[in-house]
C-alpha cells in the first residue's frame, strides 16, 4: 500500500468501510517525519480540549503523553547513529538519527477498558474498534487502571466535557462517512495509514521484510497476539525495543485474573462467616 | 540528552550487520509513565473502610442472631450495616467525574468488571441490611428477617472482600502483584473494623465473641503483612516500600495486625482497642490508594510486570 499514490486508502475521495470489516491503523516509525500533523488534526476533527500548555524541555515533545485530552502522541528520540543502526559499525560516529512514533490507543482485540467498564459505556464497534459512548459514561475511572498502555483517561472536569473518560474513538464519525481517521488523512508521508486490519498485517510483514533487507535490522512490528490482549488493531513499525517507546512486551488483559482473585475473595467470605460462628460458638459454651 | 540516551553496545552478529537498537537508559520514553495512576480521590480509600467495616457488620449481625445472641449486640450491628450502606453509596456517587449519572452503574450486569459486580454487591448489600433492621425494629416477623439478614451477612463478606479484586484485578503492578492477597487482607480487616465498631456502639463493651472475632482478625492481619512483605516482587511492588503511600500502609498494618494483637493480650480497655483497629485499617487503605498511584507512575515497575 505504501506508494499506492490516490489508491491508497488515505487518499482516496472516500473510504466506505462495510459493517463488518475490522479495520485498523498502521503506524510506521521509519516513515514519521514528526511533524504532529495527526496530533493537530486529531484535536480539529474531534475538538478535544487543550489541555495545558506544558514545557516538557525534552526535544521537541511537549505532548508528553496520551491523556484524555490527547488522542495522538507524537514521540521523539534523539539518537546517536541512524535508526535501527545504534551500535552498529556502520555510520560515521558523528551521525545522528531520529525517531519518531505517532502512538495512539491500540483498539485491543481484547480491551482491558472495555472489560472493565461497569456501565456498557465502552462498546466495540462494528469495524472491531473500541468507543466510549460519552453519553452513557459516569466518570467512575475503572478503565484508566485496566488499560495495559496507559492509554485512556478521565478528563479533568474544568474542561469541556469534564468528567468522563476519553480516548481515541478511531474517527468512529468518519469512518461512517466514508472519510477514514482524520489523522492518517493529514499525515503527510502515510506513516499513519488506515484500512482493512487482514490487509494491514500483510503490508506490515511486508514493509519489515523490507527494512530488514536495507539494514534496518532492529525494525519489528509490534502488535502482541500472544498474550491476552490478543493483538492490536493500531499495529506498529518500531525500531528497536517496544520498551523504548513505553509498550509493554507482554500486555496483559488484567480480567485474565479475575477467576483467582474472586476465588480469593469468596473463600474469604466464607472464612469470616465460620470465624463469626466459631466465636459465638465458643462464647455459648 | 544526546549520549546518554542510548548507550552504545558492540555489535552482536557475526555477518557485520548491526545489532538490534539496544534499550534506552532511562526505562521506557525517557523515564515516562507507561500506565495511567488511578484517578481516585478521597473517598475511595474511605469507601473502602466504610463498605468493609458494614460488610463486617452484617456477618456478625447475621451470625449472632443465628447463635441468638441478645439484641443488644445483633441491633447495633445491623444499624452500623446500614449506614454504612448508605455512607459507602454516598461516597462511590461523590467519586464519579460525573455524580448525577451515578445509576448507569446499575443499567447492566458485566462478569468481567469488579466494578460493575461490586456495585450490585452493594445495591444488594444495602436492599437486604435495611430489610433485616426493619423488621427487627417494626417486629415484621421472622420470615422478612431472614430473607434480609442471611442476604445481608453472605453479601456483607463479598463486599469487604471485593474491594481487594477491585483494585487486584487491575494493570496497576503493585496491586496486580497481590491479587489473591488483598481480598483476604480487605476482608478480615473489615470483619475486625465491624467487631470493633459494633463494641464501641455497644458503650465500649468488648463482650467475648467479638473480643475473639477482633483477636482472629488482628492475628489475620499479622500473617497478612508478613506474607505480602516475605513475597516481595522487585520493582513491580516496590510502590509498597517507598513513599508515603508505604508510610501509611505499613503504620496502618502494625495498628491493625501486632499493635491490636498485643492490646488484646494485655486486656487493654476495649475502647483503645478498637480506635487501634479502626484507625489502622483506614490509614491502612489510604497506604493502599497512594501506594497504588506511586507503582502505576513508575514505568520499571510497569515494564517488568508485563514481561
Ligand atoms: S489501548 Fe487501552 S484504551 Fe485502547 S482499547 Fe486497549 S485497553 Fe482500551
Amino acid at each position: 500500500m505504501i506508494g499506492d499514490g490516490k489508491d491508497s486508502t488515505n487518499q482516496r475521495e472516500n473510504t466506505f468501510v462495510a459493517d463488518g470489516t475490522t479495520v485498523g491503523f498502521l503506524t510506521d516509525v521509519t516513515l514519521c517525519i514528526g511533524c504532529k500533523a495527526c496530533e493537530v488534526a486529531c484535536k480539529e476533527w474531534n475538538g478535544v480540549p487543550d489541555d495545558g500548555y506544558v514545557f516538557t524541555g525534552q526535544s521537541y515533545d511537549n505532548t508528553g503523553a496520551l491523556s484524555g485530552s490527547t488522542w495522538r502522541h507524537v514521540q521523539f528520540h534523539e539518537l546517536d547513529a541512524p535508526a535501527g543502526r545504534e551500535g552498529g559499525g556502520a555510520a560515521p560516529p558523528d551521525d545522528l538519527g531520529w525517531l519518531f512514533y505517532s502512538d495512539v490507543c491500540k483498539h485491543c482485540e481484547r480491551a482491558g477498558c472495555l472489560e472493565a467498564c461497569p456501565t456498557g459505556a465502552i462498546v466495540r464497534t462494528e469495524t472491531g474498534g473500541v468507543f466510549v459512548q460519552d453519553d452513557v459514561c459516569n466518570g467512575c475511572g475503572y478503565c484508566v487502571v485496566g488499560c495495559p498502555f496507559g492509554v485512556i483517561g478521565r478528563r479533568d472536569a474544568d474542561l469541556p466535557g469534564g468528567g468522563g473518560a476519553y480516548k481515541c474513538t478511531f474517527c468512529y464519525d468518519r469512518q461512517k462517512g466514508g472519510g477514514g481517521p482524520a489523522c492518517a488523512k493529514a499525515c503527510p508521508t502515510e506513516s499513519i495509514r488506515f484500512g482493512p486490519l487482514d490487509l494491514l498485517r500483510a503490508e506490515a510483514d511486508r514493509r519489515v521484510d523490507t527494512l530488514h533487507a536495507r539494514g534496518v535490522t532492529g525494525a519489528t512490528l509490534y502488535d502482541p497476539r500472544d498474550t491476552s490482549v490478543g493483538g492490536v488493531h493500531a499495529l506498529s513499525i518500531l525500531v528497536g525495543d517496544p520498551e523504548r517507546y513505553g509498550l509493554p512486551r507482554a500486555p496483559e488483559v488484567p480480567s485474565t485474573r479475575l477467576l483467582r482473585s474472586w476465588l480469593s475473595a469468596g473463600l474469604t467470605t466464607a472464612a469470616m462467616l465460620a470465624i463469626t460462628a466459631l466465636a459465638f460458638a465458643l462464647a455459648a459454651r | 540528552m544526546r549520549g546518554d540516551d542510548v548507550p552504545t553496545t558492540p555489535p552482536t552478529s557475526g555477518s557485520g550487520r548491526p545489532a538490534p537498537a539496544p534499550a534506552p537508559r532511562a526505562p521506557g520514553y525517557f523515564g515516562r509513565p507507561v500506565l495511567k495512576p488511578p484517578v481516585w480521590t478521597w473517598e475511595v480509600p474511605l469507601y473502602f473502610f466504610v463498605g468493609g467495616l458494614a460488610g463486617g457488620a452484617a456477618v456478625i449481625a447475621g451470625v449472632a442472631a443465628v447463635a441468638r445472641a441478645p439484641k443488644a449486640l445483633v441491633l447495633p450491628a445491623l444499624v452500623l450495616a446500614v449506614v454504612g450502606a448508605a455512607i459507602s453509596a454516598g461516597l462511590l456517587v461523590l467519586d464519579l467525574g460525573r455524580p448525577t449519572r451515578f445509576l448507569n452503574m446499575l443499567r447492566v450486569f458485566k462478569p468481567t468488571s469488579p466494578m460493575s459486580v461490586g456495585a450490585w454487591i452493594l445495591s444488594g448489600f444495602g436492599g437486604a441490611a435495611a430489610l433485616a433492621l426493619a423488621s427487627a425494629l417494626f417486629h415484621l416477623g421472622p420470615v422478612l428477617f431472614w430473607l434480609g439478614a442471611g442476604p445481608a451477612a453472605v453479601l456483607g463478606g463479598l463486599l469487604a472482600t471485593y474491594t481487594g479484586v477491585l483494585i487486584g484485578v487491575t494493570t496497576v503492578p503493585a496491586w496486580a502483584a497481590h491479587d489473591r492477597t488483598l481480598p483476604v487482607h480487605f476482608g478480615m480487616a473489615g470483619l475486625g473494623c465491624g467487631a470493633a465498631a459494633i463494641a464501641l456502639a455497644m458503650g465500649g463493651r468488648l463482650v467475648p465473641p467479638l473480643r475473639t472475632i477482633l483477636l482472629a482478625a488482628s492475628l489475620a492481619e499479622v500473617v497478612m503483612g508478613l506474607w505480602i512483605v516475605a513475597r516481595r516482587h522487585g520493582a513491580r511492588d516496590r510502590a509498597l516500600y517507598h513513599g508515603h503511600g508505604a508510610w501509611l500502609l505499613h503504620g496502618g498494618g502494625t495498628l491493625t495486625g501486632p499493635a491490636t494483637t498485643l492490646l488484646l493480650l494485655v486486656h487493654a480497655p476495649a475502647v483503645l482497642v478498637a480506635i487501634a483497629f479502626l484507625v489502622g485499617a483506614l490509614i491502612n487503605r489510604y497506604g493502599w490508594v497512594l501506594a497504588g498511584k506511586a507503582s502505576a507512575a513508575d514505568p520499571e515497575a510497569a515494564l517488568e510486570a508485563a514481561r
